[in-house]
């Protein structure tokens, strides 16, 4: 690693740790782990470069993980549209899932129409990536009707209908297990 | 984000903007204002509004939103559920409510946050509760008429947010930039920006730079200071052992079978810390200095199990220490011979400092464990409201990332929501009272069974006990030999880990036969029965080894032979971990795989019990085995290495709900009360009250192990008169129960304060949803006015 140390520069790794959760080792882990997704003649500057989500999409941690893609489109910062991520947007991304995201409003995973509130669509697309793609692990239409509806009753505060930033922040605060089930580790 | 159409209110004289809320007169003046609004410039709204439109379609919305998710942005009329009928322009306008834009439009996210750090700049810690006497909307009281940021352009924004992130503290302003939900390149600018302007700052402001050369070596040094600080929490936390191993375990099988692994890091640290203490002021000095004692039996491998033999007069037990100090130039007894003049060394006094270590390395415990237990409510005190949406949005598990085990997740997941979806509509639907009797009844059984098997279990061992002295006695007249005196040792240890590994079995059948209204309560209420049994059958032993009825009473040290007691049980225990885990998991797999294709769960609260009560058990023993710390830690290792093993090759996560977090906080706590009080509570009884031998050991002879401290003090109050406070500070502080009854006095006190305080907040909490409410319904009527307008000009037109 210390190879890597040498190729981020001092201050910027002073910089990254003062304005996100990581701790030096873990920004130098990330730094060599994002390296090692670029192509060999890209690495001198890993700083700089971009890497399309298709490469992002390997690491093992997110392999796997039904929200993949919600997770690159809420990090990424590509003026292209293209879902690409920058070492910062790495980062960011490993800092905590769930907090201080630059885009989008919810904790990773659940705005799928990306219209600034859950309305009843987000919230079954959400239930329905959380319990799998399988046929016998889908809840059936009156189960979920009964829980949007439970949901929507304990969440919804203002009674519009929709959850909104503030609402959503209010019940996750409320779950201890956020914080640490909701970060992605190298 | 398109400027919302420019309202300007008419508000009346004597409100100001900054600081002062509108009274409820005010609110009432400023609805006045509304009413007149929107009849007087509703022709103007509606200009407004149409040229608005116009922009809309001319400007890129890409710049904005996610290209992808445009077309979504503007749902089409009649789609949405909760607008039935709203024409499209309405729904525009509300898809454009700053509630709905504020992530993406960055011009809002810096207002928020100026608006933010101004509040954090002006208020206390707690805003004051005169606020909510006054009616008016806490929407309305905070709207600065002529400093409002949303107007501003966005270069003012960010200016603005570095002026306001200057006047904060370092501490949090670096809090702040921490929470400011932009992209990481920004934040960067924006701290460069400050960095930059406090750079000048500091420049214009010399006055507070040290002048003399004292003051900045102080500055260096400090700075130098933290530096080093830095350096070495980073070093700390590469230090973590294990750590990889424990990324595997919790990437296939989650954070609550990582929660058991975490467990047993944390009682390896409460070993260690004690292991520690004793070997630097007990182990290590005796060894220097070891007391005249007769050659011990040759080593046998016995000895590794029974504690006895070889071991017996070694460092392991309480009757190896001597009760002299040490290294003492005035020996007595030196007939007639001075204490040299020359420059002595240090003399060491065994018996104090024996105490002593025991109770430093409880106190260390004790602090320890408070400390991880306030730690862990701090985290997981939770409602019960909230149950389906806290688990929906947070239940989903971001360090499983093994495919199979992914797959798994989503499995149990689906049937935890099934589950309860299903208590819901049963607990709705009221139950028969023949059902509720049935249910009763069931329950009752349960419980008299599980108490009596408790009792059961309690007087065989004292049975058991009470016939293993006899056999023992018999075996001892004969003279047969050692192997077999010293394998009848080995009986009751055996007998009782037996007992505590069948036991939680059947208690897990019994909740199964139950059927408990949730599968949580299921599992609360089998931990629970364990627990009983575990308390019960320790309290037994713990009375047998104090009252020397039984076990030891021939014994001429009967503190050694009550630490060989523990060391056995201690051992037993890890054979008996052995051994479930071979056949609860191992053969348990073979035979699951044969018959049902599925493996067995890991049951993460009945090794976590194991795990406490082997625990308890090396604290029992601790003041008659000074190395047990030692034993437990190397116990703990092999358990750690073979726990692991075992898991990955043979177990599946388990299907039941457990929330990591609660489950760490049970568990823990269940490690401080019961357990580690129970602890203390027979030490401090020894200390006390108990006799010790008069033959061996550091307090030979003397009434009780507490009189040694007491001489020690008299002794001191003599030779140097000056520190009289001292003793009486001994006498009347430690001694006196009133200072006892005085800390519980203001301990409750203080709780009791604490608790009106959570009560009012919680109060607070309501008002404060009642109002929020009341905003709900204050957009509705407004968005259904805006439509009537638009209804209004589309039938004009």
């Amino acid at each position: 690693m210390g190879g890597s140390a040498s190729l981020l520069p001092r201050d910027a790794l002073g910089e990254y740790q003062e304005l996100t959760f990581l701790s030096k080792q873990e920004i130098l882990l990330a730094y060599k782990r994002f390296s090692e997704l670029l192509p060999k003649q890209e690495r001198e500057n890993a700083c700089s470069a971009r890497v399309p989500k298709s490469h992002i999409l390997t690491l093992p941690e997110l392999r796997a993980n039904p929200f993949q893609h919600r997770i690159c489109h809420v990090f990424s910062t590509s003026e292209a549209g293209d879902n690409s991520m920058s070492f910062e947007d790495f980062l960011a991304m490993l800092s905590g899932v769930s907090v201080a995201l630059p885009k989008g409003t919810f904790p990773v995973p659940t705005d799928f129409d990306d219209d600034g509130t859950l309305d009843r669509k987000d919230l079954e697309q959400l239930v329905n990536c959380l319990t799998g793609q399988g046929e016998e692990s889908r809840l059936s239409r009156a189960e979920m009707e009964q829980l949007i509806q439970n949901i929507l009753e304990e969440s919804d505060i203002d009674k519009d209908g929709t959850i909104n930033l503030s609402e959503f922040q209010h019940v996750v605060s409320r779950s201890p297990d956020f914080a640490s089930s909701f970060k992605i580790v190298l | 984000m398109s400027q919302p159409p420019s309202i300007t209110l008419h508000v009346p004289e004597g409100t100001e903007s900054d600081g002062q809320e509108p009274s409820p007169d005010s609110e009432r003046a400023l609805h006045t204002s509304f009413h007149q609004l929107i009849l007087e410039q509703s022709s103007l709204i509606e200009a407004g509004l149409e040229l608005e439109m116009k922009e809309r379609d001319r400007e890129s919305p890409a710049c904005l939103a996610p290209p992808d998710a445009c077309a979504a942005a503007w749902p089409e009329p009649g789609q949405g559920e909760q607008c039935p009928g709203y024409s499209s322009a309405s729904l525009q306008i509300l898809a454009s409510m700053p509630s709905r834009t504020i992530g993406r439009s960055l011009g809002a996210i810096i207002s928020q946050y100026c608006n933010r750090t101004a509040r954090l700049r002006r208020r206390s810690s707690r805003p004051p509760l005169q606020q909510l006497c006054r009616a008016a909307r806490p929407s309305l009281r905070q709207y600065d008429l002529d400093t409002d940021p949303a107007r501003a352009t966005l270069e003012d924004k960010w200016s603005l947010l570095v002026k306001e992130l200057l006047s904060l503290s370092p501490y949090q302003r670096s809090q702040m930039l921490l929470t400011l939900p932009i992209s990481l390149a920004e934040k960067r600018t924006l701290r460069r920006q400050v960095n930059r302007q406090r750079g000048l700052l500091r420049q214009h402001a010399q006055h507070w730079a040290p002048s003399s050369p004292c003051g900045w070596s102080i500055v260096y040094v400090g700075l130098g200071c933290r530096g080093l600080w830095y350096r070495l929490l980073s070093l700390l936390r590469t230090a973590q052992p294990w750590h990889y191993t424990l990324k595997q375990i919790s990437g296939r099988f989650g954070s609550s079978v990582l929660s058991y692994f975490l467990f047993l890091k944390t009682l390896l640290m409460f070993n260690f810390f004690s292991f520690l203490i004793l070997l630097a002021f007990v182990v290590a000095l005796q060894a220097v200095y070891p007391p005249p004692s007769a050659s011990p039996p040759p080593f046998t491998g016995l000895e590794l199990l029974t504690g006895a033999g070889y071991f017996t007069h070694s460092l392991l037990y309480y009757g190896y220490y001597s009760n002299v100090t040490l290294n003492d130039p005035c020996t007595p007894g030196s007939k007639g011979s001075a204490c040299p003049p020359a420059a002595p060394p240090f003399p060491y006094n065994m018996p104090l400092a024996y105490l002593f270590s025991v109770g430093v390395s409880f106190l260390v415990t004790c602090i320890l464990l408070v400390y991880c237990v306030s730690c862990s409510f701090r985290e997981s005190v939770g409602s019960s409201l909230g149950d389906l949406a806290a688990k929906v949005f947070c239940a989903w598990d971001f360090k499983v990332i093994q495919r199979r085990s992914v797959k798994l997740q989503c499995e149990n997941f689906c049937t935890q929501l099934k589950e309860l979806l299903a208590e819901q509509r049963s607990r709705s639907h009221s139950q028969s009272l023949c059902q509720r009797l049935r249910h009763c009844i069931v329950v009752l059984l349960a419980w008299t069974l599980a108490l009596g098997s408790v009792l059961g279990c309690t007087l065989a061992v004292h049975h058991l006990s009470k016939h293993m002295h006899v056999v023992q006695q018999e075996q001892r007249a004969q003279g047969s030999g050692r192997w077999q005196q010293e394998a009848i040792l080995l009986v009751l240890p055996l007998v009782v880990s037996l007992l505590n590994a069948l036991m939680p079995h059947l208690y897990n059948l019994l909740a199964m036969w139950e059927k408990q209204d949730s599968p949580v309560t299921q599992v609360y209420v089998a931990i629970c029965r364990n627990l009983i049994l575990k308390m019960v059958v320790l309290s037994l032993l713990c009375f047998q080894w104090l009252s020397r009825s039984v076990v030891c009473s021939t014994e001429e040290c009967w503190e050694t032979c009550v630490g060989q007691d523990l060391y056995r049980f201690v051992v037993m225990d890890f054979i008996f971990t052995l051994l479930d885990t071979l056949f609860g998991e191992l053969v348990w797999r073979l035979i699951l795989e044969k018959r049902l294709r599925q493996r067995p769960e890991f049951d993460i609260a009945r090794n976590v019990l194991e795990l406490i009560y082997g625990q308890t058990l090396t604290w029992l023993g601790i003041l008659f085995a000074p190395l047990l710390p030692a034993v437990q830690m190397l116990k703990l290792l092999l358990l750690f290495y073979i726990k692991k093993t075992s898991l990955m090759r043979n177990c599946q996560s388990p299907s039941k709900p457990w929330q990591a977090s609660h489950m760490s906080t049970i568990f823990i706590t269940l490690l401080c009360f019961p357990f580690f009080l129970g602890a203390t509570i027979f030490l401090s009884y020894t200390i006390w009250s108990v006799q010790p031998s008069e033959t061996c050991g550091p307090f030979r002879g003397l009434e009780t192990i507490y009189k040694s401290g007491k001489s020690w003090v008299l002794v001191l109050q003599k030779s140097n008169p000056n520190i009289t406070w001292f003793a009486w500070v001994h006498q009347h502080l430690v001694e006196n129960t009133f200072l006892l009854f005085f800390t519980s006095g203001a301990l409750l006190a203080v709780i009791y304060f604490y608790i009106q305080v959570v009560r009012g907040q919680q109060r607070v909490i309501c008002l404060l949803r009642e109002q929020i409410a009341k905003e709900g319904e204050d957009k509705i009527f407004l968005m259904q006015k805006l439509h009537s307008v638009y209804e209004q000009r589309e039938r004009r037109a």
